[in-house]
């Protein structure tokens, strides 16, 4: 089953065509990539995929909701971990999680148990009463992503997950992210092309709004006539850099 | 209860910040203090009333409120600016949600500022009466007026914009213009025209007239209080719908 569907989606401001008729099929529990340059449209897409802004034409299906017309059944099975870590400060790290899970309509007995549950699976137990403003870079990603999960989402957009973190904290989450593969749907934005080749399923490419290619790290190569991935994304998006 | 929750993150977030508790509670006490010291050095021949303890504590009760201001502006300014708002915005939450959500957990933090600044005043002559209770009610128009103000303020101006607007201008107008530091009748002019045609004098004079038991002179002066509280309300409702989607 498609977990993403779109159809000719495009989002313009005034004379801008920033998502320029994107046609996109993401599977149910795959872990797809969208990479491409500054600008390329990633971010937007995203946007517009979990309701934040309304496409200017075209429409989106995720899990058969069309994110035009019943964006509440939408927001209810999504989660977003955007690019920025997106903490309350002077919320614990186990409040916050209580928190996501409170106003995404759990009880406070079921928000508990799914708290104590991510705390584990995230292996957070030695930080579960620090404040999240007091974490490390890597720990509060880490926290961000464990928000954007506790909902239970069907589709998790995780927006440049470790941009900024140090290569042992890049790592690190990298197997947290692994972890997930196969159970729920993951698109994943990143600038850091390894990143994408290790992780994802499928890859597609966006420049100037529009999607060159797509499909698995080595298709991708070889469309590209190249065995670095890092080369098959500069032929690929290079003609719109 | 999404409501409830989003109101409890938000006390958590405004009490564990120090200067919560720095400007809302010992800030108004310790002009208290001053201004009755002050005051008990001023010769009883005088005939200067301005900060006998019944005009001067529903002064500071007031003046108190604007750090209320500055504390909602903060908290939603620092949400807007941040991604924990891009979060929020994909998660069930309503628009009334949010606006319930920032406003339930200053109302009784208001009143608490309130109830302290009158406990206190007993230490400086204040009796106790039933008149208390009452300026301390008359007082809830001004407490809407004042998170109104935060909410209009943090939802146009960023993090740091808030500081300068509702700490130090706010913070300012409603000091000086509120009749609480001097008689405005005595600058008189356009000062006291202006004075007149903003809510914080009013906002005074009702808490005055509780307290000395003019009960027939708190409506008028209460109604400034409300149409400024009510319009506000409805401009940072209104903007903070708007400029949230912009924002996004």
């Amino acid at each position: 089953m498609l977990a993403i569907k779109t159809e000719n989606l495009t989002k313009k401001y005034k004379d801008k065509t920033v998502v320029n008729n994107l046609n996109l099929e993401v599977n149910e529990g795959e872990m797809y990539a969208l990479l491409g340059v500054n600008g390329a449209g990633k971010s937007t897409t995203i946007k517009m995929l979990s309701c934040l802004i309304q496409p200017t034409s075209g429409d989106a299906e995720i899990l058969s909701n069309s994110i035009t017309k019943n964006s509440t059944a939408v927001k209810q099975i999504i989660s977003v971990s955007p690019q920025e870590t997106s903490v309350a400060p002077n919320l614990t790290v186990k409040e916050n999680l209580l928190f996501i899970a409170g106003i995404f309509g759990f009880s406070k007995a079921q928000a508990k148990e799914k708290t104590q549950q991510i705390i584990k699976d995230f292996d957070m137990q030695e930080i579960e009463n620090s404040r999240a403003k007091t974490l490390s870079g890597g720990w509060q990603r880490r926290l961000s992503i464990a928000m954007a999960l506790i909902s239970e989402p069907k589709v998790i957009f995780l927006d440049e997950p470790t941009l900024g973190l140090d290569v042992l904290a890049r790592r690190d989450l990298w197997k947290q992210i692994n972890k997930l593969k196969g159970k729920i749907t993951i698109i994943l934005t990143t600038h850091y092309l390894e990143e994408a080749e290790a992780l994802s399923d499928r890859i597609g490419i966006m420049a100037n709004g529009v999607l060159k290619a797509q499909g698995t790290a080595d298709e991708l190569k070889a469309s590209a006539k190249t065995d670095n991935f890092e080369e098959a994304f500069v032929r690929i998006a290079g003609d719109e850099i | 209860m999404r409501t409830l929750v989003f109101a409890s993150r938000n006390t958590k977030e405004i009490t564990r910040d120090i200067f919560t508790l720095i400007f809302g509670i010992l800030f108004p006490l310790v002009l208290l203090v001053l201004l009755s010291a002050i005051n008990s050095s001023i010769p009883e021949g005088a005939g200067m009333k301005l900060f006998e303890i019944t005009n001067l504590v529903p002064g500071i009760a007031v003046f108190g409120l604007s750090f209320i201001s500055l504390f909602t502006a903060t908290l939603v300014s620092k949400d807007r600016c941040t991604s924990f708002i891009l979060r929020l915005f994909t998660s069930p939450l309503k628009s009334s949600q949010y606006i319930a959500g920032y406003t339930l957990p200053l109302i009784p933090m208001s009143l608490l500022q309130i109830i302290v600044c009158y406990i206190a005043s007993f230490a400086f002559g204040l009796e106790w009466s039933a008149n208390i209770l009452l300026a301390i009610i008359v007082n809830l128009p001004t407490t809407i007026l004042f998170i109104a103000i935060g909410l209009l303020c943090g939802t146009v101006f960023n993090d740091k914009a808030v500081g300068g607007v509702c700490g130090a201008l706010l913070t300012n107008l409603s000091a000086w213009l509120s009749g609480t530091w001097f008689d405005l009748e005595l600058v008189g002019g356009a000062f006291e025209k202006i004075a007149d045609m903003l809510p914080f004098v009013h906002a005074v004079n009702a808490g005055r007239y509780a307290l000395y038991g003019e009960y027939s002179k708190i409506t008028p002066e209460l109604l400034w209080v409300i149409g400024y509280a009510f319009i506000i309300t409805v401009i940072a409702i209104v903007l903070f719908s708007y400029k949230m989607k912009q924002d996004k």
